[in-house]
């Protein structure tokens, strides 16, 4: 090994590849702007490792124009974004191939590939970075992938266009966590979904995120979820995120937007479900084990 | 940057119970591929999975250690609480579903195929009459109340089927003009009867040529257009609110449409006409010594009026064929968007295919009434 390689070697393993081994998300002055209208403007936003990050905000606030800057579909106009360590705003779609396979991302529609079943929707990811993986093997992986997300193991021999809204997201999911990722990135997972199922997904993302050890980074307008399985909330206001904290740290800060949102009648009812005794995580009745999905079915889309 | 795993391996070794696999190394989906071909391979009856070695692990990696302890009902020693809770969250979601669809073999593949295709026929035609009776129902409907018709939509409509489409058509023509010319020329020169290069241009512009290219060139434009907008309008359930509002799609989307295609078919029918005949003109003072004028001149000697009659008969019925058709294949659309991009196809197929068989109807029908 040449000296500068040790040097370099050194270098990373002092302090800024710690902070990006404690920190895969890191933005940092990030502007946006399509046109006349500047969507970001000096926004700053860390995310730790291992955490629940909720990503709250008006309509039209940028939660997903700043979801699709920080996987690298949308180039900033100024600001640096590192994930995992790398540079994203750097990063040229050819030459950043490994950094894909280690973060999941769950569009709001799922995103599915329409021409492919479920467990081939799964296989994709792996198929493309692993293709030494035999077939017997992946059937297996998209089968318990499947299972794991908490699609009924029929679903993984239909199409999309056979499924609900909710599982769609489900097998979107699935997709998303092929390659046991670090990072999952989730854009509105209970948007459509009706409470019993959006209950069930907030539960499943949490179960994920303990097996797996997973970093999440989650847009949502569900007041519910943000209080059931954030670690923390960041919210976006005013082009940028005025606010990062735990519910209660958020409820303390003044910003009129903040107070309206968490002390409106919703963010009151969503307070009381969280305070309601364990077991019982939300007013209405207790979805019984295994119905769920059906219930989500019969829901259609 | 990519870091390459170490591969992961195992040994086995024999003790009191029977035999150990002792897996060592990261257990990990990018290099689970090598290591589950030699796990399968293993055949003797194991007692004991240990993962004492095993420096990390994912699901893949659990699903492989867990599908060894079950296939071979062995024990699980040496797993760190990770890797156990890993194992135990996989095992849970073990299934035996198949991944794949259902299909039946080949041969019932096709004849199943045909047999939808049959079937598809009947109830296509079934429910192309029932829009072509639905479509009279709301002429009925704006007759008796006149206030219903949509007058602006209509005008909005002629503006985009027939004025912004002049230029193109116009274009189109003026070109197949100087083709059929100086390709007619090119054969009758042979005869000494370049001068017939007229009749040619003339009476097949008008009567044939002038009408069928506007119509394709309409059903590609607006036929397609029509089903798109309209397939579009029913997939984001607009054609359902405006049923809930007590609009009829059919007196507010469709009529307008094929009112604006039957009135001004006839007119970019007659352009077209009239511009194939300007190349010819063109042609032939170009190349084959016919003055312009004189060609105009005797345009009217050997075109007698019935041919542009014949032309202006056909246009209103092809126009009306072809905004029917995208109407139809729109209404029909359900689903998702793929289906919208099939009606779109199906319009414009259908409704050229349509025109040209009405196309050789009328011409052997005035033949038949003397009109030649």
């Amino acid at each position: 090994m040449t000296e500068a390689e040790t040097e370099d070697d050194l270098s990373h393993a002092t302090l800024p590849v710690e902070r990006d081994d404690d920190h895969p998300i890191v933005i940092e002055h990030l502007r946006n702007v399509f046109g006349e209208h500047v969507v970001h403007e000096d926004l700053s936003l860390t995310v730790d490792k291992g955490e629940i990050i909720g990503v709250v905000g008006g309509s039209g606030t940028g939660k997903s124009v700043l979801m699709r800057s920080v996987i690298g579909l949308q180039l900033p106009d100024a600001g640096t974004i590192r994930v995992l360590g790398r540079e994203i705003t750097a990063a040229r779609e050819d030459n950043d191939i490994d950094i894909r396979s280690r973060w999941g991302v769950l569009f709001q529609g799922g995103a599915l590939f329409s021409t492919l079943t479920v467990a081939e929707n799964v296989q994709v990811p792996i198929k493309e970075f692993y293709p030494d993986i035999a077939p017997a093997l992946l059937d297996e992986i998209a089968r318990f992938k499947v299972m794991l997300s908490g699609l009924p193991a029929e679903a993984a021999a239909k199409y999309p266009s056979e499924l609900s809204g909710g599982m769609k997201k489900r097998a979107g999911l699935a997709r998303s966590l092929a390659l046991d990722p670090e990072l999952l990135f989730l854009d509105e997972p209970t948007a459509g979904l009706d409470p019993i199922g959006a209950d069930a997904f907030d539960k499943l993302i949490l179960e994920l995120k303990e097996t797996l050890g997973l970093t999440v980074f989650l847009i949502t307008h569900d007041l519910d979820t943000l209080h059931a399985i954030c670690d923390r909330v960041a919210v976006l206001a005013d082009r940028k995120v005025i606010a990062v904290g735990t519910i209660p740290e958020l409820l303390a800060s003044d910003h009129p937007w903040i107070q309206e949102y968490f002390n409106g009648p919703r963010g009151r009812a969503a307070l009381q479900a969280k305070d309601s005794p364990p077991g019982k995580p939300r007013p209405g009745p207790e979805p019984e084990p295994g119905h769920e999905i059906e219930q989500e079915d019969r829901d259609g889309n | 940057m990519v870091e390459m795993p170490h591969p992961p391996d195992f040994t086995t070794e024999t003790d009191a119970g029977g035999l150990v696999v002792a897996l060592s190394g990261p257990l990990l989906v990018a290099t689970a591929g090598p290591l589950d071909q030699r796990l399968r391979a293993l055949d003797q009856p194991i007692t004991r999975v240990d993962l004492a070695q095993v420096t990390a692990i994912d699901t893949v990696g659990a699903w492989l250690v867990c599908r060894l302890l079950g296939d071979h009902d062995a024990e699980l020693t040496g797993a760190s609480d990770d890797a156990r809770r890993l194992i135990d969250a996989v095992g849970r979601a073990e299934s035996g579903a198949p991944v794949k669809p259902e299909r039946p073999s080949g041969p019932i593949r096709v004849l199943a195929s045909i047999g939808s295709a049959v079937y598809g026929i009947r109830g296509g035609t079934f429910s192309a009459l029932g829009f072509i009776g639905s479509t009279v129902l709301a002429v009925r409907d704006v007759i008796r109340r006149p206030s219903q018709f949509r007058g602006k939509a209509l005008v909005h409509q002629m503006e985009l089927v027939g004025i912004n489409s002049l230029g193109i058509i116009a274009m189109m023509s003026f070109l197949v003009g100087i083709v059929i010319a100086q390709q007619g020329a090119v054969q009758l020169q042979q005869f000494g009867a370049e001068i017939y290069t007229v009749n040619l241009t003339g009476r097949i512009a008008l009567r044939e040529l002038g009408i069928l290219m506007t119509a394709i060139m309409v059903a590609g434009r607006s036929g397609s257009a029509f089903a798109a907008q309209i397939g579009t309008m029913k997939l984001t359930e607009e054609i359902d609110a405006m049923r809930t509002i007590g609009v009829s799609p059919m007196v507010a989307l469709v009529l307008p449409r094929v009112f604006a295609a039957i009135l001004m078919m006839p007119l970019l029918g007659f352009v077209s006409a009239i511009l194939s005949i300007i190349g010819g003109a063109t042609i032939s003072t170009l190349t084959l010594d016919i003055p312009f004028m004189t060609f105009l001149l005797r345009i009217q000697e050997v075109v007698p009026q019935r041919d542009l009659w014949v032309g202006l008969i056909k246009a209103p019925v092809f126009g009306m064929i072809i905004a029917l058709t995208g109407c139809y294949q729109g209404m029909q659309v359900q689903g998702n968007s793929e289906e919208v991009g099939y009606r779109t196809t199906q319009a414009v197929v259908l409704a050229i295919f349509t025109v040209i068989v009405l196309d050789a109807f009328f011409a052997v029908f005035f033949s038949e009434v003397g009109w030649i």
